[in-house]
């Protein structure tokens, strides 16, 4: 019986505090992240070199395990892993838990047994790259691509960073999360990732049925209003909304939605001098956020991707380096 | 076979009973308390009961076997033999085994195998529709009178009103009692979490409390319309407490029982995604632990029942929400009522009461008390051993409790059960 609730951490630290499997932002330290984001400074601008490689996993394997679709997330995470010389292969598998097809463990045991030496997983429960972590602990070095609603560490890590290119103190910030928190795997991580890096005043807005119970005890103010949420804030990050499994359920309509929740200029216009606009893409138009906001030269939503290759470089690399034979 | 356990404090909360007793034991029935027959010790198994606690064997509202449908899981002769190592010697089985128990010719074979095992007496519960589906009641009439000692749906809630309100009707036809688990399905969705604090962090797939209490209140209503005799099974919340407290004072004939778990852990137990904390309904605030407690220690709730669901591992080793549902909680039941007597200051005899007579008066059984020419059902435990919970120590089939590892306070040193011993 345990009642830590910090034991993904524990899980997914070393003894010296350095990362061994990257699950969660839930209970890291502030100087984690920072280090984090700091070592991906120096890859920031490898994909302008002419030759876009660094030798630090060269001779590792890396495994994209995929449970559920996914464009953006796999191709950045391939692309990290190879431009540290990682070999990559990338399995988009399918599971089921109503057919008696093999088990989470049983795939990636077989991957282990295989040799490989990183997983990194997506799936859509919340607490499947934990399991692995967990039960493969000294064999395999698992990197969390988001878990169900749980979280998306490396996305949160790779917004802290785009924030910090354009507001580098946090200690002063006002960020708005808008949308569909409640199925947001990204929102949990970001606003874990915003409390520990100091971030006063952290807003979500959305309908009623977005927003889920007892959300202030994550450390949230929440909003139903666009005018009053976005009042005064620094960032706005937009998050996706399923249309297919939502409208005349949790939303009424695409149309009502728009009108209250979408982000347009006229509403951007009560937010701070210069704030910044984020969304984890892929992106709505005209459903969540108005075409010309989206291309707004303070939408920041294509350098996040950008930022995004750098950010997995370096997790891979500091999650690579607690193993043996990894030396920087 | 004679018996006489010696020396012993005798409690059974029935009789009033709370005095230094021995007790005498022949041919599977007490022939005697206190005053010796004319055997008195000799030609005798003796035990010496000094120092511990004599009470009626415990009964159990609900504990699956896993048998017939789910044999890889646990078996009638590994379970049975567990409850009785654990002092239970009496039990309920759900009906949601496979075949459910919508048949007497399945009430009969469960009752024959497992009364063949010589372990706990089983007292099956009847579907209370066929195959649990919802649409078509069961021969209600025929299963009880082939031993079931009641009828339910077991977890599946049923859907359509009309055939609950039906159902209960007939079951008042022959006075038949209806076990309900109270729970709207669709607020349930597939929810495993409490829906909170908790779920909100771990993104859990949250049940709320509304699932358990809008299924209460309709099944009050109908049990009020309908004049039917209904225990509501697992109750988890501190408003659906109130809610069996309103309706008993309104003199409603509704009971209602708590896992044992629940009365131990809140939602905080799921932050490790512990697989083993995956239960139904799910664990909820500590707001409602307390109220449960409360509810135990006030008489609104007057049994506390195991809910024992053995798995085999694999069940409990997947991501959380693709987990099975359940603990294996049959050697906690004890140790861990105890533990809530002591911390609301309940005297030893009603905590007893909430594990042997209490239960046997929501099922109008004849068991769960130590009285001359009553079935030998006994079971003797020492108030403060304390003993360590893991793997070994567990022996049921199903190792999936969430107190592995946990030092527990209460040990059972021995049973009988129908004038058997059971401890070796």
């Amino acid at each position: 019986m345990s009642s830590s609730g910090l034991r993904d951490s524990h899980v997914q630290l070393n003894e010296d505090g350095s990362l061994r499997h990257f699950l969660t932002i839930d209970g890291l330290s502030q100087s984690l992240l920072t280090e984090i984001m700091e070592n991906a400074e120096r890859f920031i601008d490898f994909g302008q070199r002419k030759i876009k490689k660094a030798p630090l996993l060269r001779g590792y394997t890396i495994v994209n395990l995929f449970f559920e679709p996914s464009t953006r997330t796999r191709t950045t995470f391939e692309i990290a892993a190879k431009r540290l010389s990682a070999d990559v292969i990338n399995l988009n598998a399918q599971r089921s838990s109503t057919s008696k097809g093999e088990t989470l463990l049983d795939t990636a045991r077989n991957l282990q047994a295989m040799h490989a030496d990183m997983l990194i997983v997506r799936d859509s429960h919340a607490g499947a790259a934990h399991l692995i972590a967990t039960h493969l602990n000294d064999q395999l070095q698992v990197v969390n691509a988001g878990d169900g609603r749980h979280a998306h560490p490396t996305q949160a890590m790779l917004d802290m960073f785009t924030i910090r290119q354009y507001k580098p103190d946090f200690s002063k910030l006002a960020v708005a999360i808008v949308g569909d928190v409640l199925h947001s795997r990204v929102a949990r991580s970001q606003i874990q990732a915003l409390g520990i890096l100091g971030v006063p005043d952290i807003r979500v807005i959305g309908p009623n049925t977005l927003i889920p119970t007892d959300v202030e005890s994550l450390g949230v103010t929440a909003h139903t209003s666009m005018e009053t949420g976005l009042d005064n804030v620094d960032v706005v990050i937009m998050l996706r909304l399923q249309r297919e499994r939502m409208i005349g359920q949790l939303i009424a309509s695409e149309q009502e939605y728009f009108k209250t929740w979408g982000l347009t200029q006229e509403r951007f216009a009560s937010t701070n001098k210069n704030a910044i606009v984020m969304h984890p893409g892929p992106i709505n138009r005209g459903l969540e956020i108005s075409s010309s906001m989206a291309d707004s030269p303070n939408s920041l939503i294509l350098p996040q991707v950008t930022n995004g290759i750098a950010i997995r470089m370096s997790v891979l690399s500091m999650v690579m380096s607690g193993v043996e034979g990894v030396k920087e | 076979m004679r018996i006489a356990i010696n020396g012993g404090l005798l409690i059974d909360p029935k009789a009033g009973t709370e005095k230094k007793q021995n007790v005498y034991i022949n041919n599977g029935v007490v022939e005697a308390i206190g005053k010796s027959p004319a055997w008195g010790n000799k030609k005798a198994t003796n035990i010496d009961a000094s120092g511990l606690i004599v009470s009626p064997g415990f009964v159990d509202l609900r504990a699956r076997m896993r048998e017939p449908g789910h044999e890889h899981k646990a078996t009638l002769a590994s379970e049975t033999r567990a409850a009785a190592i654990a002092g239970i010697t009496s039990l309920c089985m759900p009906p949601d085994c496979i075949p459910a128990i919508d048949t007497p010719a399945i009430a009969q074979m469960i009752k024959h195998r497992a009364n063949g095992l010589g372990g706990t007496q089983v007292y099956p519960i009847a579907a209370l529709t066929h195959g649990l589906h919802g649409s078509v009641l069961t021969d209600m009439k025929a299963l009880i009178d082939a031993g079931c000692v009641g009828v339910s749906n077991a977890l599946t809630p049923l859907d359509n009103s009309l055939v609950m309100r039906r159902a209960l009707q007939y079951a008042t036809t022959f006075d038949i009692l209806t076990l309900i688990y109270p729970q709207n399905a669709s607020l349930r969705g597939n929810g495993v979490a409490h829906e909170g604090r908790v779920s909100t962090r771990l993104g859990l797939p949250a049940s709320p409390v509304a699932a358990e209490i809008v299924g209460l209140a309709r099944d009050l209503a109908l049990v009020e319309t309908t004049g039917a005799r209904a225990h509501f099974c697992g109750i988890s919340s501190a408003r659906a407490v109130e809610m069996i407290q309103e309706a008993r004072a309104r003199g409603l004939s509704v009971t209602a029982d708590v896992a044992i778990a629940h009365l131990h852990l809140t939602e905080d137990s799921l932050l490790s995604f512990d697989t083993n904390c995956h239960v139904e309904p799910p664990f909820r605030s500590e707001q409602d632990r307390q109220a449960l407690i409360s509810a135990v220690a006030d008489g609104t709730i007057t049994a506390i029942c195991t809910d024992h669901q053995p798995h085999e591992p694999e069940a409990k080793l997947t991501p959380f929400s693709e987990s099975e549902p359940g603990t294996s909680s049959l050697e906690v039941l004890l140790p861990l009522a105890l533990t809530t007597g002591k911390q609301t200051q309940m005297p030893l005899a009603s905590t007893i009461a909430l594990l042997t007579y209490g239960p046997a008066q929501i099922l109008n059984i004849d068991v769960g008390e130590i009285s001359v020419g009553h079935r030998a059902d006994i079971c003797i435990f020492d108030l403060d051993e304390q003993w360590i919970l893991n793997k070994d120590t567990i022996n049921s089939a199903g190792k999936n409790s969430p107190f592995l590892g946990d030092t527990l306070t209460g040990k059972v040193k021995q049973v009988i059960c129908g004038g058997k011993l059971k401890i070796n």
